[in-house]
């Protein structure tokens, strides 16, 4: 079968961890010889997504298939909610609280990082109940 | 794919037990058991020279070149790595050292310590002007440019586009000694005193340019005998001096005009001021590049990292790549515990030899510098240090089709979770997942594995038992029960 699929489970700030299932998921996309871009871009939004669900999340997990022609992100977190979806995406945004902010995230750009790698960003959220976001990017040739 | 690797790290297969030992120990599991004998996967190895220092019967071994290729130039040039210095005995001048160069048949000696301070001057002036992604990581070690390029595709940007040391002290010495002596380029041979088998194959086969400004590369351990006698006789016979010391032959106009060899008015230019009787010109900052966080030092004033040893190095990029190292600027990484002095071409206990090597330094620290900044910056702006970008080296990729790929991927994870988890090595294979990844390429069998093939026999075994103690239902009334005895 030509797919793999990829499963996290992120703890709520677990900054020792953080990374780490981002970086598995690099490793995989090397292995599998996909394009530099395509690994590039993934590599970041599931590194943002991921990080959204340690700093901002109770936790949640991460699902990642990979295709020959696509591979689709797909963070789930138990959190807060989104409130205005529109204003998340904006750069420089975040509802992170100050000590987070010290340690150098919740800078705003989570959301528009991922945007910006993706060729499809949905996000579903609803205050109080959670919020997924998932994120589709496609090899230059499949586009 | 059918790029062919130069490696300077190689195997005496004769002395090669087949012990389990370095594959253990190659931080890119290169190396594999098969036959009775290690094998280096050629496009993995590269030359950390891990296996060298690890393996009981010196069975790993590094090429380098011999004295004997002087001869094939009619002038020939040492260049010695400042971990070079600290190898001799406290006492021993570095001064010393480098004319016992001239003793064992160089006819110039180069210092690479002095290149190392024009480095760290291009180096401060590329971070001073830098606006993209940090931290930046020096590209000294070849081994850990070798490195990135095969598992760190996304650090390859961050690698700084300066040439080495070692290089630039080619560049340097090679156009001098075209110019001051008129020799032709093919008639002047640079060589480096190297530490390590990842230099010689920097020379053989670079990475960061299409020809290596140096000729060739002579192991510290190889020289170390014929030197240590010389600095010894020295010490009593005071004044050998370097009879043909370049100060010689003043270049006429249209030797200066060469078209030959990249930059070379500006090494000249850089170089003429320098040439005198003393070869001994570097300061402190330059001795200081043959130890781990020697080079930090010699930059100064930005956030410097300084990693040694080739699996911390893994370890330090593994967070670049997460994006957790903030606030650093620049990373000082090196593949051997020590830095150049832990070299596994060295003599000295990398240990002992580290602080000789500071003591050195400080000893002349506030010496002058000898190079002119405004040659430098000409230099720098005429692009004589800039480097090509590093490509990446895909060589972990399962298969060229992505779809294939994928699909051994898959297997691969299968395979995993079927194997003990032991990480024994019996296989040959450095451990499990290694042996599922060789599996699916197709250069192990799943009953390489022991406790797979115990499985396998057992289970054999089992069945075999299990069919002796069947009778063909014609005879053995006394064996078996009533189902047979009911047909008959």
């Amino acid at each position: 079968m030509t797919r793999i699929d990829l499963e996290f489970t992120i703890d709520a700030l677990d900054f020792v961890h953080a990374g780490e299932a981002a970086s598995r998921v690099k490793r995989t996309l090397e292995h599998v010889g996909m394009e530099r871009e395509v690994v590039r871009r993934a590599s970041i939004a599931a590194y943002e997504a991921e990080m959204n669900i340690v700093i901002h999340s109770v936790g949640g997990t991460m699902k990642v298939t990979i295709l020959p022609d696509c591979v689709e992100i797909v963070a789930t977190d138990r959190g807060p909610g989104i409130e205005d979806i529109d204003l998340a995406m904006q750069e420089g945004y975040s509802t992170a609280p100050p000590h987070i902010r010290e340690m150098g995230f919740g800078a705003g750009m989570g959301l528009p990082n991922m945007k910006r790698c993706a060729d499809d960003i949905r996000i579903e959220s609803a205050p109080g109940r959670g919020t997924t976001v998932r994120v589709i990017i496609r090899p230059r040739h499949a586009a | 794919m059918t790029t062919r690797y130069f490696h300077s790290v190689t195997l005496d297969k004769e002395k090669c037990r087949g012990c389990t030992n370095c594959i253990k120990q190659c931080p890119n599991e290169a190396i594999r058991v098969r036959e009775g004998k290690a094998r280096i996967l050629e496009e993995r190895c590269i030359d950390c020279g891990e296996c060298i220092r690890i393996c009981p019967n010196h069975a790993k071994l590094a090429v380098t070149d011999t004295l004997e290729k002087l001869s094939e130039f009619k002038y020939s040039i040492a260049l010695p790595a400042p971990s070079i210095y600290g190898q001799f005995e406290p006492g021993v001048s570095i001064e010393e050292v480098l004319r016992a160069f001239i003793d064992i048949g160089f006819d110039d000696v180069f210092e690479v310590a002095l290149a190392a301070e024009a480095v760290t001057y291009a180096t401060r002036r590329f971070l001073e002007n830098y606006r993209g992604s940090r931290p930046l990581i020096s590209s000294a070690c070849p081994a850990v440019v070798r490195f990135i390029q095969i598992h760190f595709h996304s650090l390859l940007d961050h690698i700084v586009p300066i040439d080495t040391p070692m290089e630039v002290a080619g560049a340097m010495a090679k156009a001098w000694a075209e110019q001051a002596l008129g020799l032709k380029k093919e008639e002047v041979g640079v060589f480096f005193i190297s530490p390590c088998p990842a230099k010689v194959t920097a020379i053989k086969q670079p990475v960061m340019k299409e020809k290596s400004n140096v000729d060739g590369a002579i192991s510290i351990s190889l020289l170390y005998g014929l030197l240590s006698k010389r600095v010894s006789t020295q010490m009593k016979t005071k004044g050998v001096g370097c009879s043909t010391h370049l100060a010689g032959k003043k270049e006429t106009e249209e030797e200066s005009h060469g078209k030959e060899g990249h930059h070379r008015e500006g090494w000249v230019d850089l170089v003429r001021p320098l040439r005198g009787d003393n070869p001994f010109l570097s300061t402190g900052r330059g001795i200081g590049w043959g130890r781990a966080g020697g080079e930090a030092q010699a930059l100064g004033g930005w956030s410097i990292l300084t990693v040694d040893g080739i699996h911390n190095v893994r370890g330090v990029l593994e967070q670049v790549e997460r994006k957790k190292l903030l606030g650093i600027d620049f990373i000082e990484a090196q593949a051997c515990t020590g830095g150049c002095v832990g070299g596994c071409l060295t003599v000295q206990n990398p240990f002992v030899a580290r602080v000789r090597l500071r003591v050195l330094a400080e000893q002349h620290w506030n010496k002058r510098p000898a190079l002119d900044e405004d040659c430098l910056d000409n230099l720098i702006a005429a692009g004589a240090f800039t480097t090509k970008k590093v490509e990446p080296r895909p060589v972990m990729a399962l298969d060229e089709d992505v779809a294939r790929a994928i699909a051994k991927m898959d297997i691969l994870e299968k395979t995993v979770k079927e194997l003990p988890g032991l990480d024994c090595g019996a296989c040959g294979s450095p451990n499990c997942r290694t042996l599922a990844e060789d599996i699916v390429r197709g250069i192990a069998l799943e009953t390489d594995c022991t406790f797979k093939l115990r499985e396998r026999v057992k289970a054999l075994a089992e069945e075999m038992a299990d069919l002796a103690g069947k009778i063909p239902p014609a005879m053995g009334l006394e064996k078996t029960g009533g189902e047979s005895s009911e047909g008959k």
